[in-house]
Order: structure tokens, then C-alpha cells, then sequence
């Protein structure tokens, strides 16, 4: 990871940031993000972003809930220690129903939650610069890296032209690094770009 | 605007007041950034106290053993597994709140989940205790669980009921736990960036896990709350459903009955909305959040306690029929003789009149929509839940098949109510840190229903909706194709 420089452009509409993603998009620009404070519906597609597939994983780990409670029961009652239980067959299934199901809701669960984290690169002690303070309460932060098609200065007229209130640029580490909120911190002590 | 989106002037808002995105946060975030309040510090205290009274009577328990309870002969169950029921029952409201109400779209959910999700979990918590405890030999516990021991090795059975219960609570508290902490992030994280002093900065940017509210990552969590809540609201159902097997699977009569599941899966719902309801007035009222949770949201949860509390009635009923059409004399002796009359046949009578009769005023939309009523009906609903848990375990255990074994009149020690009063303190010490450290109402999902549920879209709605149909029809469409071409040219 190394510092890279770009351009942020805040919005505090959604009416207006819609057409702005559609024109930055037409310009032939590449957005980092986008930072919102709630989820925007659409926002996602008109990004171009691709939908996400985490669901999958939560189906892969249910069914590995699902092979484990069935499986270790089995082998529990079958073949480890199999109990005479007034003559009631071992291999139990119906009776095994309820923890077969809670085991596959269990691992579906957290495996899904501890995809989401590490997908999205999330932990506490993690830290990341974040673009404006004001991006999880009520502005739309658009963030453009600056790029040798991208010229910033170009870059800037053009956010505030389709919309934009603030525009400014900022040098910052695009990835996380262990560190506290309550203390400025930079991943570099001299910022060194190209 | 689309049509989809569209919703008529008819429904109330869900947010009353024309908030604008900044207030909603300032509204929710400014108690946490406020010094407590003198009313909230005795709340706390009284409730610490609570604890450590409870406390001191697990202690008894713990050291002296079980005989510090007057569980007996053959009340076995006792005070200490109607409070583990009850505190269950509890607990349902919250996940279906957020998971099924979810699925079935209800907007107004987002004012009061948080809140109620936050009480599912310390109920869960409190619920648990009891049959820990209830084990005796409490250093014991983990024997439950299926780990590679030294004695044979030797594994629990998996084809009890009880142990079934080992796994859907643990597993229900797990879930819930996930799903209340993943919504929360973006929460945490709009405290951590308005914070103002180091500590809070600190702590809230440890819990947010530096979450920056990015398009991709909002994209994932709603992926992942929606499949969440698709696994929660089986696991819901079925954690009730098997704390009813406890019953429902042993050959005692007034417990040995196919309608248990459903029948204890409505009276979970119903005593969790009153739980809800209960805390949902007072925080309102204390916290000023009368814009979010509004007398709709009130009105709406009423309504499932009238549902729900008629389906409990109507189970009752039907118990007592089976009982007579069973033609089995112990079932008709148990319902008849001993739990509608005998030593404790107020206790049925109790549970009768305050879960089947009182919450049908609820029929009358000026007593669901009256704040007073809503409060002091919502501690009778749940006085009645408690007796009903007590009717059915007590009821049919003091007269067993024997004579000779049945036992004399039940009442608890003073030591086995000091452990519900103390989970009473350990449930209000959680929401009392909850009420003051912790968002308690979603912030993101608010502010995602504002411009379609809130009262500054109804008011521009009205203008709209004064046009002719045509007039009307041709302005929703013209916003619809404005907004397809941006989707449309991307693809």
C-alpha cells in the first residue's frame, strides 16, 4: 500500500448525486468510493458496482453445520457409544432434527459475519482514513483518485460542475493499518507520491 | 421519485417532524454525548442493587446447594424454570422485530429494533441462569456440551430435550448477538466521527471497526442483515418450539400436548411486545424520542398483542377441550380438578383475566393509541405470562400418578425470588448502559426511511396527491424515466 493522492467531492442530495455518478461515469472517470451515511439504494448499480455474492457463503457454512451435527451424531450413537434406549434404533433422525437445525443456523451465522469482516476488512483496532467526517451523518462523499487520465485540478472543476458543494483534494493511504482514533496517525511520515 | 416508492398520505409517517439527515443524528447520538441524567443514575443504582442481591442469593444457592430453594418433591421446576421461560418468551420480541418484520417489510420496524434487539439479548442473558443454576453442582455446566472427555468418552443426549435446549439457546443468544452488533457498526461509526473528546473517540472508533460507510460495504451488509434475517426467523420460531418440548415430550398430563409449540411461540410474541411496549414508553419519554417512536409505531405493536394474546386464549381454550374429549381421566383431573380449582386455581384464574381478557380492549383504537393504558396493560400481559408458565408447571406437578407422592402447598424462599429480582437487576443494569452508551434506535435505517415514511415526503406527497389522476400519473412516471436513465446508461 502506498499513498495515493484524490479528489473528493461532497454531496448533500440525493437528487443530485445520482446525476452526478451518471456524468462522472460518462467522463470516463473511475470512482474509488462513494461514502454514504445510510445504505442508497441504487447506488450501488448506477456505480457500476456488481451485486454481491456473501449469501453464498452463508450457504456453504450452513451446510457445513448441517454435515457436521448430522455426521457426529451418527457417529456418536452408532458407532462410539451406541445406548440401548429401550430398544429405540440409534441412528435417531428425527429426534436429531432440532440440533441439526440450530448447528446450521449457528455456522451460517457466524460464518457469514466473519466473511462480511474480512471482505470488507473490518476488525476493531483497524484504522482508515476516512474522507470527511460528516460521511456517516448527512453528506454523499464521492471520492475520485487522481491519475494521469485524471488531472486533479480537471478533476475538481469538474465535481464542483456537476454538483458538488465541497470540493477538495486529499493524500491518503487507501487501505487500513492498527491504530487509534483519538490520535492523528499517518501510516508515513513523509508523504511521497509520483 | 418512482412509483415503488410511492406511499400513500394515508399511512402516517413513520418520522414525525421535518428532520433533515443532520437532525436525525444529533436527535439519537445527543444523550450519548451528554452527561447522564440525575434520573438516570437512581434507575442504575436501584438496579445494581437489585443484582447484587440476586447475586447473594445465587451465592446461597451455589454454596448451600438446591435445598436453599423450596423446589421439592415433586415441584421440581419450581419458581426456577417458570422465571427461565418467561425470560425466553421475553426474548422472542426483539428478533421478531428485526428479522421478520424485516422480511415482511414493515417500515415501521426501524424506530423501535434496535431497542428491541438490545432486549432480546439481556433477557436471553437473564434466561439462561436459571437452568445453569437450576443444575446444581453449577461448576458442572459445561458437561452439557459435546467436547472429547476423559470418561469414555462419554456424550450427552443428543435426543433429549433438554439438551436440544443447551444448543437453541446458545445459538439463539449467538445470532442475535451478530445480528444487533453488525447493525450497529455504522452507528458507532457516525459517533466516533462527531465525537469530541479522546475517550469517545476512542472507544466508539474500537467498536465501529473502522467502518467508512463505503458503497461496496453497505452493499454487503444489507445482503448479509437480509440473510440474517432469513435465518433468524426459523431460529426464532424454533427456540420456543423446543424450550416447549421441554414439556411437551414428557408423559406428564397438562404438559403431554401437541399444540405446545405454536400455542408457546404466541405467547412469547405476546409477552415480548409487552416487554417492548414497557420499555419503549419510558425511553421515549426520557430520551425526548417521541418523533421516532410514535404513537403509529404503539398502535402497531398493540395490535400484535391483541393477535397474539387471542391465539394464547384460544389455546387455552383448547387445552381444556382436549382434556374432556381425551376421555383420559388423569388429563381431565389435572385441567378440571387441580389447575382451574384447587390450592392454585387463582394462579389460572390470574393468567386468564390478564392474557386473554384485558388485552382484547386492545380492540378499541383510542385505548391502543392511549400512552397510559399501553404502559399498565403491558405489565399485566407480562404478570399474566408469568403465571402462565407458573399454572403449567406447577399445576400439573403437585398432583403426580401417586398419591402419595403428591406434594404440599408450593411457595418460593426468600433466596430463590432474590435470583428472578436479581435477574430483574441484571437485565435493567444492561439497559440502562445500552439507554446511555448506545444508539437506541438505528440511526442508518432511519435516515433510509426518511425521504419515503417521513413527514416531510408526506407533505410534499399532499401537493401531489391533489391532482387528477392523469395529472398525477404522468408526473410519477416522468420522475420514474428520469431516474431509469441513470440506471439504464450504466448497463
Amino acid at each position: 500500500m502506498a499513498l495515493k493522492k484524490f479528489v473528493v467531492g461532497c454531496f448533500e442530495d440525493e437528487k443530485v448525486l445520482f446525476p452526478a455518478v451518471e456524468k462522472v461515469r460518462k467522463a470516463g472517470y473511475k470512482f474509488h468510493d462513494i461514502y454514504t451515511p445510510f445504505p442508497v439504494h441504487g447506488l450501488d448499480k448506477a456505480m457500476g458496482l456488481r451485486d454481491t455474492s456473501i449469501h453464498t457463503a452463508g450457504f456453504l457454512f450452513g451446510m457445513i453445520g448441517t454435515t457436521t451435527a448430522v455426521t457426529f451424531m451418527t457417529w456418536v450413537f452408532t458407532k462410539d457409544w451406541p445406548v440401548n434406549i429401550g430398544g429405540k434404533p440409534n441412528f435417531a433422525l428425527p429426534a436429531w432434527i432440532p440440533i441439526t437445525f440450530e448447528l446450521t443456523v449457528l455456522c451460517a451465522a457466524v460464518g457469514m459475519v466473519l466473511t462480511f469482516c474480512y471482505i470488507c476488512q473490518l476488525a476493531p483496532f483497524l484504522k482508515r482514513h476516512h474522507f470527511h467526517p460528516r460521511a456517516t451523518d448527512d453528506l454523499f462523499v464521492m471520492v475520485i483518485e487522481c491519475s494521469e487520465k485524471a488531472n486533479e485540478e480537471e478533476l475538481k472543476s469538474f465535481l464542483g460542475s456537476v454538483g458538488a458543494q465541497e470540493v477538495n483534494t486529499q493524500v491518503a493511504e487507501e487501505g487500513w493499518w492498527i491504530g487509534k482514533y483519538d490520535e492523528e496517525q499517518q501510516l508515513y511520515k513523509e508523504p511521497n507520491i509520483a | 421519485m418512482s412509483v415503488t416508492k410511492y406511499e400513500s398520505q394515508l399511512r402516517e409517517p413513520l418520522v414525525n417532524g421535518n428532520k433533515t439527515y443532520g437532525q436525525v443524528t444529533h436527535d439519537i447520538v445527543h444523550t450519548i454525548e451528554a452527561k447522564p441524567t440525575r434520573l438516570w443514575y437512581i434507575g442504575f443504582y436501584i438496579s445494581v442493587a437489585l443484582l447484587m442481591f440476586g447475586a447473594y442469593s445465587v451465592y446461597r444457592e451455589v454454596v448451600y446447594g438446591i435445598g436453599q430453594w423450596n423446589v421439592n418433591r415433586t415441584i421440581g421446576w419450581g419458581w426456577d424454570i417458570t422465571n427461565f421461560v418467561w425470560w425466553v418468551g421475553i426474548g422472542h420480541a426483539g428478533t421478531l422485530i428485526s428479522a421478520i418484520l424485516l422480511l415482511f417489510r414493515q417500515g415501521w420496524r426501524t424506530g423501535v429494533n434496535r431497542a428491541a434487539e438490545a432486549m432480546t439479548i439481556f433477557a436471553v442473558m437473564c434466561a439462561g441462569q436459571f437452568p445453569i443454576f437450576h443444575m446444581g453442582r453449577v461448576w458442572m455446566a459445561f458437561f452439557t456440551l459435546p467436547y472429547p472427555n476423559t470418561r469414555g468418552p462419554l456424550w450427552p443426549n443428543f435426543n433429549s430435550p433438554l439438551l436440544w435446549d443447551v444448543f437453541a439457546i446458545s445459538t439463539y443468544f449467538t445470532v442475535s448477538l451478530l445480528f444487533w452488533y453488525s447493525g450497529l457498526l455504522p452507528d458507532f461509526a457516525t459517533i466516533r466521527d462527531r465525537a469530541k473528546t479522546k475517550l469517545r473517540k476512542r472507544l466508539y472508533g474500537l467498536a465501529s471497526f473502522g467502518w467508512s460507510g463505503s458503497t461496496k460495504h453497505w452493499q454487503r451488509h444489507e445482503s448479509l442483515s437480509l440473510v440474517l434475517a432469513g435465518l433468524s426467523t426459523p431460529l426464532v420460531l424454533s427456540v420456543h418450539t423446543i424450550v416447549s418440548f421441554d414439556f411437551a415430550t414428557s408423559v406428564v398430563p397438562g404438559w403431554h400436548t401437541t399444540i405446545f409449540p405454536p400455542y408457546f411461540v404466541a405467547g412469547a410474541i405476546f409477552s415480548g411486545f409487552a416487554m417492548v411496549q414497557t420499555l419503549m414508553l419510558i425511553l421515549r419519554k426520557v430520551m425526548g424520542l417521541q418523533d421516532y417512536i410514535t404513537l403509529g409505531h404503539i398502535e402497531a405493536m398493540n395490535k400484535v398483542i391483541v393477535l397474539t394474546g387471542s391465539i394464547v386464549g384460544c389455546a387455552y381454550l383448547t387445552e381444556l377441550f382436549m382434556a374432556w374429549y381425551s376421555q383420559v381421566p388423569f388429563e381431565q383431573d389435572i385441567f378440571f380438578k387441580y389447575r382451574i380449582a384447587g390450592p392454585y386455581g387463582w394462579s389460572y384464574w390470574l393468567m386468564m383475566t390478564c392474557n386473554v381478557i384485558s388485552p382484547q380492549l386492545f380492540w378499541s383504537r383510542k385505548l391502543r393509541r392511549n400512552v397510559l393504558f399501553t404502559f399498565i396493560m403491558s405489565i399485566i400481559v407480562n404478570i399474566g405470562m408469568w403465571f402462565e408458565r407458573f399454572v403449567i408447571i406447577v399445576s400439573s406437578l403437585y398432583r403426580d400418578y401417586l398419591p402419595s407422592s403428591w406434594s404440599i402447598y408450593y411457595r418460593p424462599t426468600i433466596w430463590e425470588i432474590g435470583f428472578y429480582v436479581g435477574t430483574f437487576g441484571l437485565f435493567f443494569t444492561c439497559f440502562f448502559l445500552f439507554a446511555k452508551y448506545f444508539p437506541v434506535i438505528a440511526i442508518a435505517e432511519i435516515k433510509y426511511v426518511l425521504k419515503t415514511n417521513g413527514e416531510s415526503f408526506k407533505n410534499e406527497m399532499a401537493e401531489l396527491e391533489s391532482k387528477n389522476v392523469d395529472e398525477f400519473v404522468h408526473e410519477m412516471h416522468h420522475d420514474d424515466h428520469a431516474e431509469g436513465t441513470v440506471k439504464v446508461a450504466h448497463h
